[in-house]
C-alpha cells in the first residue's frame, strides 16, 4: 500500500496542525552509500516525505544547483537501477515515504513496466515526471496505479484555469504547485498573486497542495505554506547537504511545525 | 504551402507514428499550445503568406537555383547531379527560411523577444539577422566549446545586435545550448518566442520548421519539372537535426518513384562510437520535448555526439526522420569526417563551390550513389550551406595539406 503510505503521512502531518515539508535530495550526490543515512537524517528532522531526484544528463526544468548535483552523481556512476537497489535493500529501515523526481527518459530506457515494478518493490510511493505533461501520459497513469504508485502532477503559474482543474483532478498523492515561472533554484521573492494561485489550487484539488520551486528560507516556508498544505524545498536542501550545513535544513523543517 | 495527398503527419496530437509529441514541463505547455494555434491561423492567412513570400524573395534572395553540376557528374560517372543552392541564401545557408518564418510568427503573437540556440552559429546568425530586420530583441545561447570553435560567428551575431550567452553546462555544445535556451524560455515564456533551429523539439516545432523549410523542396520540384521534366530519381541531404533534409524531402514523400537518402555524420566511424549518426546507431528516447532516436547509454543518459561539422553535432534527430526511417520511406546512411572532407574538396575542385562541412556529407555520399545509377537518371542534392565558415577548420583538419 505505497500510495496509502504517502497519503497517510501527509494526512497525519496536517492532522497534527503542522504543514507538510518535503525535502528534495539528489540521489547519489556524495555517493549512493550515503543515501540511507541522508534519508534517516531528514526523517528524524521532521520531514513528511522525501522527494528523491534521479540524476539526468539534460535536466531542463532544473536550475544550476540541482544540475550540478546531478552531474556529481552521474560522475560517480549513479543510475536509476542502482538507486532502486539501495532503496530496496534499506526498505525495512525507514518509514518515511519516498517519491522519485525523474525525467522521463531514464524510466523509458529502463523499460516502463519493469521500472514501475522495481519502484514498487523498493518501497517507493510515487513519481514526479516533470517532462510528462498530461497530453503525453497515455496509458502510464494506469500502469502506475497498477503498481500502487502515485503519479504526482505539477500545476504551474502559466497553466490556464481549465488546465489547473484538469491537473488537480488527475493528480494522485498530492498536487505539486510550481510557484515560479522558471527552473528550480532560490528566489528572493514571489509574484504578488502567489497567494491567490495557491488558494485557488486548494479549492480545486481533492489532494493536498504542496508548493515548490524557489523556496529557500524559513520565512518563505511559512509564507507559502500559509496558503496551502506545505512546501517542497530542493536547491537549498541539496546545497546545504552538499556543504554539510545540516542546521540550515533543520531550521527550514522547523518552520512547518505548529 | 502545398497539401500532401496521403502522407498526413504529424497527427493532431503532434505525433509522427510513435515519435514526436510534447514532452515539456507544464510551464511550457500553454506556450506550445498557443504557438500551434497561432501557426495554424497564420498559414491559412493569405496576408501572412504574402508577407513571408515577399521577404523570401526580396530579402533572402529566393528562389535559389537548381544547378546542374556537370563536372561533378562527369567526375563521378553516373547519374546527373543537381545542386539545390541553399548556400546562396542571405546569411549563407537554409537556416534563414525558418528563422524568418518564425520571426514573422513572433510578431503575430505579439511577442517582442526571441531566444534561440546555435551550434555552429548558422542558425544563430540567421536568427540575429531576422531579429535585426524586424526589430526584435534577440538572445542566443551557444556552447562554450562552440564559441571557441566559431569566434567569428559570435562576433557576427553581436554585430547584428544579438546578445550571445556562453553555455558552460554539460559538454558546452549544441545539446547544452538547447537545454539552456529551453530554461530561458521557461522563465520568460510570456514575452519571448523560442526560434528552434531544426525540425526538433516539442510539437509544433518539428512541423513548423519543416513547413518553412519546404520551400526548398517545393522550388526544387517545380524547377526540375520545368527544366528537365518529370521527377528526379533520388534526393540526398545531410542530417543533424534534419531541417534542410525535411525541407527537401517533404514535398516528395508521396512520389514513391523518388528514392530518398538522409546522410548522418559518421564522425570518426560509427563503429568507434564517436559519431552523430543517431538513426544508424541510436535508440528511441525522449530529449528536448520529443520522442525520437537518441545517442544514449543503457540508463537513458544522453551521450555526446561527435562530428567535424558543428552543425551535425547533435545526439538527437527530428522525430519525423525517425518516423520516415521506421516506415522505410527514407534510407539513412552515414559519412565519416574523412569522407566529408574528401567531398568538400571534390565539390570545390570540380564546381568551384566550397560547401559547408554539413553539406559536404551529402556531397560525399554522391561518390557512392551516383556511380551506381544510370547516366539518364538524376539526383537532387541539397547544398544546405556555404563553406566559408569552415575554411579554418578544414585547413586544421587537413593539417594545411591538400593532398
Amino acid at each position: 500500500m505505497t500510495v496509502n503510505k504517502l497519503e497517510t503521512a501527509l494526512e497525519e502531518t496536517l492532522a497534527n496542525g503542522d504543514k507538510i515539508f518535503i525535502p528534495y535530495i539528489m540521489a547519489g550526490d556524495g555517493g549512493l552509500d550515503k543515501l540511507p543515512e541522508q534519508i534517516q537524517f531528514l526523517a528524524e528532522a521532521g520531514a513528511t516525505a522525501i522527494e528523491l531526484g534521479i540524476p539526468f544528463s539534460d535536466p531542463v526544468a532544473d536550475g544550476p544547483v540541482i544540475q550540478a548535483a546531478g552531474i556529481r552523481a552521474l560522475s560517480l556512476g549513479v543510475s536509476l537501477r542502482a538507486i532502486l537497489e539501495v532503496l530496496k535493500a534499506t526498505k525495512g529501515e525507514r518509514s518515511i515515504p519516498i517519491v522519485l523526481m525523474t525525467y522521463f527518459n531514464p524510466i523509458f530506457a529502463y523499460g516502463i513496466e519493469q521500472c514501475l515494478a522495481d519502484c514498487a518493490e523498493a518501497g517507493v510511493s510515487g513519481l514526479i515526471i516533470p517532462d510528462l505533461p498530461i497530453e503525453e501520459e497515455g496509458e502510464i497513469p494506469e500502469l502506475i496505479a497498477d503498481h500502487d504508485l502515485a503519479l504526482i502532477r505539477l500545476a504551474t503559474l502559466t497553466s490556464s484555469r481549465e488546465r489547473l482543474t484538469k491537473i488537480a483532478t488527475k493528480t494522485r498523492g498530492f498536487l505539486y504547485a510550481v510557484t515560479v515561472t522558471g527552473t528550480t533554484g532560490e528566489r528572493n521573492e514571489y509574484i504578488d498573486s502567489i497567494g491567490d494561485y495557491l488558494s485557488n489550487l486548494k479549492q480545486v484539488s481533492p489532494k493536498p497542495v504542496i508548493a515548490g520551486f524557489g523556496v529557500s528560507t524559513p520565512e518563505q516556508v511559512k509564507q507559502l505554506s500559509s496558503y496551502c498544505d506545505g512546501v517542497i524545498v530542493g536547491s537549498k536542501i541539496v546545497k546545504s547537504l552538499h556543504e554539510g550545513e545540516r542546521d540550515t535544513i533543520e531550521e527550514l523543517i522547523l518552520a512547518t511545525k505548529s | 504551402m502545398k497539401q500532401m495527398t496521403n502522407y498526413q503527419k504529424p497527427d493532431l496530437t503532434g505525433h509522427f507514428g510513435s515519435f514526436g509529441g510534447r514532452f515539456v514541463p507544464e510551464t511550457l505547455m500553454p506556450a506550445v499550445l498557443e504557438l500551434e494555434e497561432a501557426y495554424e491561423h497564420a498559414i491559412k492567412d493569405p496576408i501572412f503568406i504574402e508577407e513571408l513570400d515577399n521577404y523570401l524573395r526580396q530579402y533572402v534572395g529566393r528562389e535559389t537555383p537548381l544547378y546542374y553540376a556537370e563536372r561533378l557528374t562527369e567526375a563521378l560517372g553516373g547519374a546527373k547531379i543537381y545542386l539545390k543552392r541553399e548556400d546562396l541564401n542571405h546569411t549563407g545557408a537554409h537556416k534563414i527560411n525558418n528563422a524568418l518564418g518564425q520571426a514573422l510568427l513572433t510578431l503575430r503573437m505579439g511577442k517582442k523577444k526571441i531566444v534561440a540556440e546555435t551550434g555552429a552559429g548558422q542558425h544563430g546568425v540567421a536568427t540575429a539577422t531576422v531579429s535585426a530586420l524586424l526589430g526584435l530583441e534577440c538572445i542566443i545561447f551557444m556552447g562554450a566549446e562552440d564559441i571557441q570553435r566559431q569566434k567569428l560567428n559570435v562576433f557576427r551575431m553581436e554585430l547584428l545586435g544579438a546578445k550571445v550567452v556562453s553555455v558552460d553546462q554539460g559538454s558546452g555544445t549544441l545539446k547544452d545550448a538547447v537545454n539552456e535556451a529551453l530554461r530561458y524560455w521557461v522563465a520568460n515564456v510570456e514575452d519571448t518566442h523560442y526560434i528552434i533551429g531544426s525540425v526538433v523539439g516539442p510539437h509544433p516545432f518539428p512541423k513548423i520548421v519543416r513547413d518553412f523549410q519546404s520551400v526548398i523542396g517545393n522550388e526544387a520540384k517545380q524547377q526540375f519539372s520545368d527544366d528537365i521534366g518529370g521527377l528526379p530519381d533520388a534526393l540526398v541531404a545531410c542530417i543533424g537535426g534534419g531541417s534542410n533534409a525535411m525541407g527537401l524531402f517533404y514535398p516528395f514523400i508521396n512520389d514513391k518513384s523518388v528514392k530518398i537518402y538522409g546522410i548522418e555524420a559518421g564522425g570518426l566511424g560509427v563503429e568507434t562510437g564517436k559519431h552523430s549518426a543517431t538513426l544508424t546507431d541510436g535508440k528511441t528516447g525522449v530529449l528536448h520535448g520529443m520522442m525520437t532516436h537518441l545517442l544514449q547509454d543503457e540508463h537513458g543518459q544522453i551521450q555526446e555526439a561527435t562530428s567535424i561539422s558543428a552543425g551535425l553535432d547533435y545526439p538527437g534527430v527530428g522525430p519525423e526522420h525517425s518516423h520516415l526511417n521506421e516506415i522505410n520511406r527514407v534510407r539513412y546512411e552515414s559519412i565519416t569526417d574523412v569522407e566529408a572532407l574528401d567531398g568538400l574538396k571534390l565539390l570545390s575542385q570540380t564546381e568551384g563551390i566550397i560547401p559547408a562541412l554539413e553539406s559536404a556529407h551529402a556531397i560525399a555520399y554522391l561518390k557512392k550513389l551516383a556511380p551506381e545509377m544510370n547516366k539518364d537518371q538524376s539526383i537532387i542534392v541539397c547544398l544546405s550551406g556555404r563553406g566559408d565558415k569552415d575554411v579554418e577548420a578544414v585547413q586544421a583538419a587537413l593539417g594545411g595539406e591538400l593532398n
